[in-house]
């Protein structure tokens, strides 16, 4: 397999063709936040927030989707990249209705650790306020739409890990929501295996076991990483 | 040099903020000593905001027109507003009567339809504060000088805010002990 040689923020590094920018910076030491970008399922660059700035070309591109190239020459902290990326995560503030302390994932949410990262104390935009659903006729699982920002993480890993296809998408723009089967109560839909890999892909407090409260959800990001790596390489110990 | 004056007030939340603001224990004698407490629930007695506040602390959001009122006047005499935890800076809980929709629905539903006893709407011109029909958060109504977010901040993070300011210097809102919200 042929190998690329780039620059991140400076730094020479080589990797082999095929890779994305993403994994070239982490191979580098370089950290860039994610959302939607989840180990051990496809990437989909939805929450663009792993935006880099690439020289020559001038618009700012997806580090999870964008493959590498030879001799890129890639800048992953700018002040322009800064101030889109705070401006992304207010967004995703003000779009939902994230009441964090009396969140299951209050403490342990990616969403509010990208917050802190990107500098981000409030939000400019105006809260919508949205009336959205929650569904909580699964036995053991619920999902707050209230507290989803649309990573696809849970369509994702419900897919393409346990094979059962549960979730996606429905609805454009500002109305678009996670449908469970047919745009079935999730209790409902046959599919669902109750194997519980959406709750600990969902990076917020959107998907939770029921039963655990403000604070309360744990989440088990490596399990799914794991789980794929045990698959793959037969590697079944952790 | 003039002591700083210093003021808390107390809109739409939970009395937290001000409860985590007394936990700052033995350090609130140093804050005495460094300023002058002209305006707080806790700390003074006055009924009227007064004119030349230097610093004050803004617990919760604007959901009445009493809130709405104070906030106009607070921050018309005041130099530095800081918006004193997640009420104050997105409206947090007091807002979740937001997904309602509109004050009467959400008067409808907290005193008809969940009224178990004499069932009625309070009216009380002039007594009672009427609701808004939104809650905000308090920069969505007027400008903020610092955010504190938290829901309470904890002594800690109200400490590390306002201990640069009695030196004449800006705090740093940064890192998850100064910014987390929740
Ligand atoms: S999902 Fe995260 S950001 Fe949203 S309310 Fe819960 S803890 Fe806060
Ligand atoms: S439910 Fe969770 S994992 Fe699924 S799209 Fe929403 S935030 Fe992402
Ligand atoms: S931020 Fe939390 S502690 Fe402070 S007033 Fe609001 S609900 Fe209470
Ligand atoms: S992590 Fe790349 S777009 Fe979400």
């Amino acid at each position: 397999m042929s190998v690329k040689t780039l620059t991140i923020d400076g730094t020479a590094i080589a990797i082999e063709e095929g890779a994305t920018i993403l994994q070239a910076a982490k191979e580098a030491g370089v950290p860039i936040p994610t959302l939607c970008h989840l180990e051990g399922v496809s990437d989909v660059g939805a929450c663009r927030l792993c935006l880099v700035e690439v020289k020559g070309i001038n618009k700012l591109l997806p580090a999870c989707v964008t493959e590498v190239a030879e001799g890129m020459d890639i800048q992953t902290n700018t002040e322009k990249l800064q101030t889109y990326r705070r401006m992304t995560v207010e967004l995703l503030f003000a779009e939902g209705n994230h009441v964090c302390s009396v969140c299951v994932a209050n403490n342990n949410c990616e969403l509010q650790d990208v917050a802190v990262q990107v500098g981000m104390d409030h939000s400019r935009f105006t809260y919508r306020f949205p009336d959205r659903g929650v569904d909580i006729s699964h036995k053991q699982f619920g999902i707050d739409h209230n507290r989803c920002i649309l990573c696809t993480r849970c369509v994702r890993v419900c897919d393409e890990v346990e094979g059962a296809h549960v979730w996606d998408v429905a609805q454009r723009g500002a109305a678009c929501y996670i449908v469970s089967g047919l745009n079935q109560p999730w209790g409902e839909v046959d599919a669902c295996t109750s194997c519980g890999k959406c709750v600990d892909a969902c990076p917020t407090g959107a998907i939770f076991r029921k039963g655990d409260t403000t604070a309360e959800k744990i989440g088990d990001r490596a399990k799914l990483e794991f789980l794929v790596t045990a698959r793959e390489q037969q590697k079944w110990t952790r | 040099m003039d002591k700083i004056k210093f003021a808390t007030v107390w809109l739409a939340g939970c009395s937290g903020c001000h409860m985590s603001f007394l936990d700052l224990d033995e350090w609130l004698i140093d804050l005495a000593a460094a300023v002058d407490v002209v305006f707080s629930p806790v700390g003074c007695d006055l009924k009227t905001y007064p004119d030349g506040v230097d610093v004050c602390l803004v617990e919760g959001a604007i959901a009445n027109q009493e809130n709405l009122e104070l906030i106009y006047d607070v921050r018309r005499k005041t130099k530095l507003l800081i918006s004193f935890g997640d009420c104050a800076v997105t409206a947090n809980v007091p807002a979740m009567r937001n997904m309602l929709g509109s004050s009467s629905a959400v008067l409808k539903r907290a005193y008809l339809e969940l009224g178990d006893v004499t069932p009625q709407l309070p009216d009380e011109p002039g007594i009672v504060p009427e609701l808004l029909d939104r809650v905000v958060p308090v920069h969505e109504v007027v400008p903020v000088d610092i955010f504190m977010p938290g829901c309470p901040p904890s002594a800690d993070r109200i400490r590390a805010t306002l201990e640069p300011l009695l030196k004449g210097e800006m705090p740093v809102m940064e890192g998850r002990s100064m910014i987390k919200f929740g």
